[in-house]
């Protein structure tokens, strides 16, 4: 686009800037005062910046067993399931999808196009849930989101751009539907299923509303719903729910940004290597097709 | 899209693989089933969890008719007609308050915070440096992966009354600056944090749209001289418009449903006059509430007028000669 003004290229500087500093302040804000001792989160009345002394108490406390260790353990079950079947019945379902003119093509495709123009409503989804006797049952959280028909198109698409020089002759040879998926399209379609992967895994992780909706047992839930009764709602965290000792509990503010950082690191974790693979064409395509 | 069967060499000539290798004849049942029944088994399980929960609970809205109650069931419960659409009928005034919050966030969404992230990768698109950008990009997209739990804990600790700005703004002696927990604000700040959310991620599709712009076109447009300013309106703006008009036709297919997550974290300290949208409506006064077949009702009518305004929305766009969501 050639040259460009010098004042222009300064203010899109500043601008970038202040849009990546709203993103990065609150989470060196939270981790610091996860770390912090009493001290230093009294004397700034709140969110520390900076610590000069770092302790990982806070983060013993909440890991020593109590509601936030079971409820980080469901998070990890749920998500670690959940993200398998998702990714199981989605490729499956797009691979058959991918083959325009096979029988039932157009009907399967259909039913699925069909689920992402009309939600079924939150009622009646609660009661399916109910009659199929899942209430305060973990499968709730992820029987009935295991394939989202976006996911499905986003894979389709991918699949469909595959040269079918490469099945059709591995056909020739003799293989199998299953053979030509494993063997031939999903080593080629590694960038698809991690994005694809990425999406459920982050959605289980994140759910919070389907726990609140079909899980009356606190025992049983997800960190999102810990982390919104002790830190949203500021319920205090003592000794019951932490199988601490009193006298050596760190600060308060300590241990719900412990929390907090716990409910982010997997998605900062996960984040580096998936992000690769989000480069242009890959959704677009899918929202076209 | 194609078959490959033209390129398909001695096609007949393995005995390994004779279903494969006959022609695609149409009509001729037995043998697509023979060919593709694999394909079909691998389509089964997914096909039957969209049908559980996606299309039997389309049935469970039956009970829009009914004065349901859980003890009686679906079957036990009495139908009782249209009389459980008549807060929508005769305008309810909780009702009317859901509706009218929805509305005004979906109008203040449309106006102020689609246009940003056009605006941001027009931004993103003009940097020079590659890494620069590239780390930029990382960083802006990070806040869409974290839950709305996530999001509300972190506005809150940054900008409620006992958090990082307010205390810094005492330290300094400059008053306080609440707008968490004040009804009066409260879309604002829904709508702050949906910017600090999704602003950046969703650039992602308008700068897959930028970088398929001709670079051609620009050099013509200098040649006649042509600036910056009427470079971005007869060059960059026409090239995004189709992705614009697509993610516009969805945004107001989903005019009904605006953030059920985040409002519904937030709605304690503000009260349900400044905070309830349709549905949190329906979770307030049908889950919690036990008012079942009203809250279905409601639950029904918003979903049919979604789809309406999904297809009034695309024949709209095919009206004005663009691509829309589907093209045929």
């Amino acid at each position: 686009m050639g040259r460009q003004p010098r004042w222009a290229t300064a203010a899109r500087g500043v601008l970038l800037t202040v849009a990546c500093l709203a993103v990065i302040v609150p989470f060196v804000a939270v981790v610091m005062t996860s770390l912090a001792p009493q001290r230093d989160i009294s004397a700034r009345g709140g969110l520390v910046l900076f610590t000069s002394e770092p302790s990982l108490a806070a983060y013993r406390a909440v890991l020593s067993g109590g509601v936030v260790t079971r409820a980080l353990s469901v998070s990890v079950a749920v998500t670690a399931v959940g993200t398998v079947l998702s990714l199981a019945c989605t490729i499956m379902l797009a691979y058959a999808l991918s083959r325009p003119g096979s029988l039932l093509h157009k009907p399967i495709l259909l039913v699925t196009l069909f689920t992402l123009l009309f939600n079924p409503g939150m009622i009646p989804m609660y009661l399916i849930v109910k009659q199929l006797g899942l209430i305060d049952n973990l499968a709730a959280l992820i029987l009935p989101v295991v394939v989202n028909a976006f996911n499905v198109i986003v894979m389709r698409s991918f699949f469909l751009e595959l040269p079918s020089e490469l099945t059709e002759s591995a056909k020739i040879d003799g293989a199998g539907e299953l053979r030509i998926l494993t063997f031939i399209v999903l080593p080629l379609s590694k960038a698809v299923v991690a994005v694809v992967g990425l999406f459920y895994a982050v959605a289980y992780w994140n759910a919070f509303f389907s726990a609140l909706l079909y899980l009356p047992s606190p025992e049983k839930w997800p960190l999102q719903l810990v982390l919104r009764t002790f830190v949203v709602n500021q319920t205090p965290l003592g000794t019951d729910e932490l199988s601490a000792s009193t006298e050596s509990l760190p600060p308060q503010a300590s241990i719900q940004m412990a929390i907090l950082v716990m409910s982010v690191i997997p998605i900062l974790i996960i984040y580096p290597f998936i992000q690769k693979h989000f480069s242009k064409g890959l959704l677009i395509g899918a929202v076209k097709g | 899209m194609s078959s490959g069967i033209k390129v398909r060499p001695g096609a007949g000539a393995d005995p390994g693989a004779p279903a494969a290798c006959e022609p695609r004849v149409r009509g001729q049942l037995a043998t697509r089933w023979h060919r593709d029944r694999m394909l079909l088994v691998l389509a089964i399980p997914g096909v039957i969890v969209l049908v559980v929960f996606h299309y039997l609970p389309l049935l469970g809205n039956v009970i829009a008719f009914q004065d349901y109650q859980p003890f009686l069931g679906i079957r036990g419960s009495d139908f009782v007609g249209l009389s459980n659409f008549s807060v929508i009928l005769d305008g309810d005034p909780e009702f009317l308050n859901a509706l009218v919050n929805t509305l005004i966030i979906t109008m203040v969404q449309v106006l102020f915070v689609f246009p940003l992230p056009i605006a941001l990768a027009l931004v993103l698109n003009s940097m020079l440096n590659e890494r620069a950008k590239r780390l930029t990009q990382s960083i802006l997209y990070l806040p869409h992966f974290l839950s709305w739990v996530i999001v509300v804990a972190l506005f809150q600790q940054m900008l409620g009354n006992g958090g990082m700005l307010n205390e810094w703004l005492r330290s300094a002696d400059l008053g306080t600056f609440q707008i968490i927990g004040v009804p009066e604000l409260f879309k604002l700040l829904i709508t702050s944090q949906v910017i600090w959310k999704d602003t950046g991620w969703s650039t992602i599709i308008f700068l897959a749209a930028l970088s398929k712009v001709d670079l051609n076109l620009y050099e013509a447009a200098a040649i006649d001289r042509a600036g910056p300013l009427r470079q971005l309106w007869h060059v960059t703006l026409p090239a995004i418009r189709p992705v614009i008009v697509l993610l516009l036709i969805l945004r107001l297919g989903d005019s009904l449903t605006v953030g059920f997550e985040q409002i519904l974290l937030q709605q304690g300290p503000v009260g349900a006059q400044a905070s309830e949208v349709l549905d949190t409506y329906v979770y307030n006064n049908g889950i919690i509430g036990g008012n079942w077949g009203v809250s279905a009702a409601v639950g029904l009518v918003k979903g049919i007028v979604g789809v309406v305004l999904v297809l009034g929305a695309n024949r709209l766009a095919h009206a004005m000669g663009e691509r829309g969501v589907y093209s045929k």
